[in-house]
């Protein structure tokens, strides 16, 4: 099947930058460039989760016996193209495009914490040095600062109208709770009736944050961390609430979790989340954790002791329940949250220590 | 799951019943949402008009606890209608000839009283569903969380068995679990009738390589279930350990559940927060929690996942195994001696037959669902792709039984249970986590507009849910069918389960939670 699958696509050829590369139909120039020969392509508004859009035209290259340079995220690669993704012409238009963008935008440096994908924008300025206010005027967009939800930040005074954030809310989420209104300099993102998005069909999975480029969309709960000292880590982990399993980074500096990104690898999720692997993180390090073995008291109070104080207890009592009522008094239940180790252990402890199959878990509830 | 989340995206028919997808597995939903772009069409039972509700090309707003009624008289139309798939039966299945006979009793018309739906389109479900070339079946708790569960999963397999929508890219049988690791708790042998890996208790052989791999004499015999455990509390059971989670406020019945914690002579809980369950320990020890603990975790595809400590814990907090582990010592059992999660890992790998190809440093990036028996397996994305576990597939001859407690003049009001987007299980963890509140700040209890006006009832005002006494604010809403009213057993202050949970499946002693007859008493303002 997967050989006659094969046989059945054409390969074709082109070239790119003078090399030669194969490819199947339907391919665009700028997959075809990117992952065979591994060329670099500026983009902003492409993600490769969604349907290629053709906005910026950042990504122009130059196709030979074509006069005006191209955009590649949307022109599908055909037979004997001759492709050039970097030439003095093409990089002065991208600068100039940058220049234009940059000049709409009231700041281009934007904090890393506010999503996936908030440094796009402010790399390409700096590597093609477009920070140059040739075209210094009139700003775009209009903030809607009175959106009060804890989540989102909506500054599209920063916004360059690449609508990433209405296509993944569209494409990935099938949702439309966002939207454009207008065009060129009051291109304005928002909901309908523009309501607040508590009011709209959002869920607050967070998914135009972690796509937006500029951080006109921010993550409002990591942006609390701004003042954090320390530089942002990440740690590849899985969601801790449902069953699907969503791949997610934990950003720390120093020793507090400050936000959580999605894995755009992650291989149940794909870069989606929803409100609760995104936003739902900071019982971790809430005042209210327990911090300390407690034993109760007559009075019913509990104590904090060391753990050997604790652990000791912990087995006498098992031992007299044992001594006085056999081994079948004693019964345990494993969580559904916590990971395999606590499971196993847990099942283990019963079976080992008492020899019955008095365990349960918690899926019964 | 019989097959994986990306599969979702690849039925023509998908059919969604019990379960609230877009507001419990969010992600997932979005598979779904993406086949419909593409052109599948989905049918949605469920008592409530959910979301998915809204964007299903066919939705049948069937009464509560009556999807039995509604699998028998798709069957019957599948059989009437020559819609069998007699190749995969004759091949794969036993038990056709049985079951195809019973249900020829069971018509729309018959299901149609049952169920409250039309009986056109229980018929026009059956056969999208019958027709299809990859039919794909997803459930929830709204399946399982009755007295009738089993018998509710068996009638879905029934309709994979007879359509052979089964063991192929974009069909299979579907639950989609509810917590984080509830697959992998299983996986691991926390179960009664189970060792690890699905070894059966009563199996001669798994219990000698048990009994010799934990270094004494393990019983032949399964296990009770934790519910029949807590109505022996105090009588028969006389001591527990809880790793977190919150019983008292999760499970069937509050005051019964506080009641036999409270009569064990020694109970130790495990948790990360105080919870109501805690409060009742004799001993509680704080385990590090999500972001400071290295671990796995086995999603509902059963692909098995790297969970990576980011920070410290808190105080002196330790890992669960950990702190299970120094008792087990403590009481003179063998092989606690572990030094890391990697370790016990991979004791369960070498112990599980569908975990035995894989390690901790093989899991790394998350590429493989069990099982995968041998190192160079590739996983196993699919299941019952060539047969079924114990061979073929069998046919179940199943009959509609009422709930439990079924409305009456006294009770005449559906209450039904579930869970919101926002909170999560008994928001230990959601309600304390920053801004949820602004979404989701009290719970309230769902009520047709219609119903409050017949009822005497006003949106916003407080009533009282009997029996039981039970306080709750009134939320209109067309998602609720007249008739039923719905509320979720998220907050504390509003213990939904001390009106639910009066029957159980006999056979995996589930609750049923999801079903139950009330009065609703409107509180005069003061
Ligand atoms: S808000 Fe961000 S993602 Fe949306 S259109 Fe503006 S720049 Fe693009
Ligand atoms: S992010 Fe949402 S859908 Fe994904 S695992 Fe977490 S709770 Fe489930
Ligand atoms: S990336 Fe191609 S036009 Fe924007």
């Amino acid at each position: 099947m997967i050989a006659e699958a094969k046989a059945e696509l054409k390969v074709m050829t082109m070239t790119v930058d003078n090399q030669t590369v194969n490819f199947t139909e339907g391919e665009t120039i700028y997959q075809v460039a990117t992952r065979r020969p591994g060329k670099e392509i500026p983009t902003l508004c492409y993600d490769d989760r969604l349907e290629a859009f053709g906005a910026c035209r950042l990504c122009v290259v130059e196709v030979e016996g074509v006069r005006a340079p191209v955009a590649s995220c949307t022109t599908k690669a055909t037979e004997g193209m001759k492709v050039t993704t970097q030439s003095a012409r093409i990089e002065k238009y991208r600068k100039t495009l940058l220049e234009m963008v940059a000049s709409e935008n009231r700041s281009i440096d934007v904090d890393p914490l506010s999503g996936y994908a908030s440094q796009e924008f402010r790399m390409l300025i700096d590597h093609y040095d477009a920070r140059t206010g040739r075209f210094a005027g009139k700003k775009s967009g209009t903030s809607n600062t009175s959106d009060k939800n804890p989540f989102i930040l909506r500054d599209y005074d920063n916004c360059i109208s690449c609508y990433r954030c209405v296509r993944v809310c569209a494409e990935q989420e099938g949702d439309h709770a966002i939207n454009v209104m207008n065009r060129g300099f009051s291109t304005q993102i928002i909901t309908e009736f523009n309501r607040q998005l508590r009011d709209s069909q959002c869920t607050f999975c967070g998914q135009c944050v972690q796509t937006c480029p500029t951080g006109a969309l921010g993550d409002a709960k990591a942006l609390r961390a701004v003042e954090v000292e320390g530089k942002i880590e990440k740690t590849r982990t899985i969601c801790p609430y449902c069953g699907v399993g969503c791949s997610v980074d934990i950003m720390t500096r120093g020793q507090k979790i400050v936000g959580v990104q999605p894995a755009m690898d992650g291989p149940a999720n794909k870069g989606a989340l929803c409100i609760k692997g995104q936003f739902a993180f900071d019982f971790v390090q809430h005042e209210d954790r327990l911090t300390q073995p407690l034993i109760k008291q007559e009075d019913g109070t509990f104590k904090e002791v060391d753990w050997d104080t604790a652990l000791d207890a912990a087995a006498d009592g098992y031992r007299k329940v044992l001594e006085k009522y056999g081994r079948h008094a004693i019964y345990g239940v494993a969580s559904g949250r916590a990971p395999h180790e606590a499971a196993y252990t847990m099942q283990k402890f019963i079976r080992a220590s008492f020899g019955t199959n008095y365990i349960d878990n918690c899926s019964r509830a | 799951m019989s097959n994986p989340l990306i599969d979702m995206q690849k039925p023509d028919v998908i059919f969604a019943i019990g379960t609230n997808m877009t507001e419990c597995h969010p992600v997932a939903a979005t598979g779904i949402k993406k086949a419909l772009a593409k052109g599948s069409k989905l049918i949605v039972a469920d008592p409530r008009r959910i979301r998915l509700a809204e964007i299903a090309d066919l939705y049948l707003p069937i009464r509560v606890g009556s999807d039995v009624a509604l699998a028998l008289a798709m069957a019957h139309v599948i059989v009437r209608e020559g819609l069998v798939d007699l190749d995969f039966v004759a091949d794969r299945t036993t038990g056709a000839e049985a079951f195809f006979e019973h249900v020829g009793r069971f018509t729309p018309e018959w299901a149609s009283k049952i169920c409250e739906v039309p009986a056109a389109d229980i018929e026009t479900a059956a056969l999208w569903y019958g027709k299809a070339d990859k039919g794909a079946i997803y459930y929830t708790l709204g399946i399982t969380e009755h007295i009738c569960g089993v018998d509710n999963v068996q009638s879905l397999c029934n309709l994979a068995l007879m359509t052979g929508h089964i063991g192929r890219e974009g069909t299979g049988v579907n639950p989609m679990r509810g917590q984080n690791n509830i697959q992998g708790a299983g996986d691991c042998g926390a179960v009664p009738a189970n060792f690890p890996g699905f070894q059966p208790c009563n199996d001669p052989a798994s219990v000698e390589k048990f009994s010799k791999a934990y270094g004494r004499q393990i019983d032949g015999e399964k296990g009770i279930t934790k519910v029949a455990a807590l109505n022996l509390c105090g009588n028969g059971i006389h001591a527990m350990i809880i790793n977190g989670e919150n019983t008292v406020v999760s499970d069937p019945d509050r005051h019964h559940c506080e009641h036999a914690l409270k009569s064990l002579d020694h109970l130790v809980v495990i948790d990360i927060f105080m919870t109501d369950t805690a409060e009742l320990a004799d001993i509680v020890l704080p385990a590090t929690s999500w972001g400071e603990t290295d671990g796995v975790q086995t999603n509902t595809e059963r692909r098995v996942q790297r969970l990576r400590k980011a920070v410290e814990p808190p105080g002196e907090a330790k890992p669960d195994w950990w702190i299970v582990s120094e008792i087990g010592k403590r009481l003179g059992a063998h092989g606690f001696e572990y030094e890391s999660a990697k370790d016990v890992f991979n004791e369960l790998c070498e112990l599980s037959p569908i975990y035995n190809g894989l390690d901790w440093d093989r899991i790394d990036k998350g590429e493989y669902q069990w099982p995968v028996p041998t190192k160079d397996h590739p996983g196993t994305p699919i299941l019952h792709i060539n047969e079924f576990k114990n061979g073929r597939g069998v046919f179940k001859v199943i009959g509609y039984r009422d709930p439990a407690e079924v409305i009456n003049d006294e009770f005449p009001v559906w209450l039904t249970t579930g869970r919101r987007l926002q909170a999560y299980h008994t928001r230990t963890q959601t309600g304390r986590s920053a801004g949820i509140d602004y979404l989701l700040a009290e719970e309230s209890l769902e009520v047709n507009p219609a119903d409050l006006e017949a009822w005497g009832l006003k949106d916003g005002q407080t009533c009282k849910i009997s029996s039981g006494s039970l306080e709750i604010k009134i939320k209109a809403t067309e998602i609720s069918p007249r008739g039923t009213v719905f509320t979720s057993f998220s907050f504390a202050d509003v213990p939904v389960n001390i009106l639910t949970g009066s029957g159980y499946d006999p056979i995996t002693d589930t609750a049923e939670l999801k079903v139950c007859p009330v009065r609703l008493e409107a509180i005069p303002d003061v």
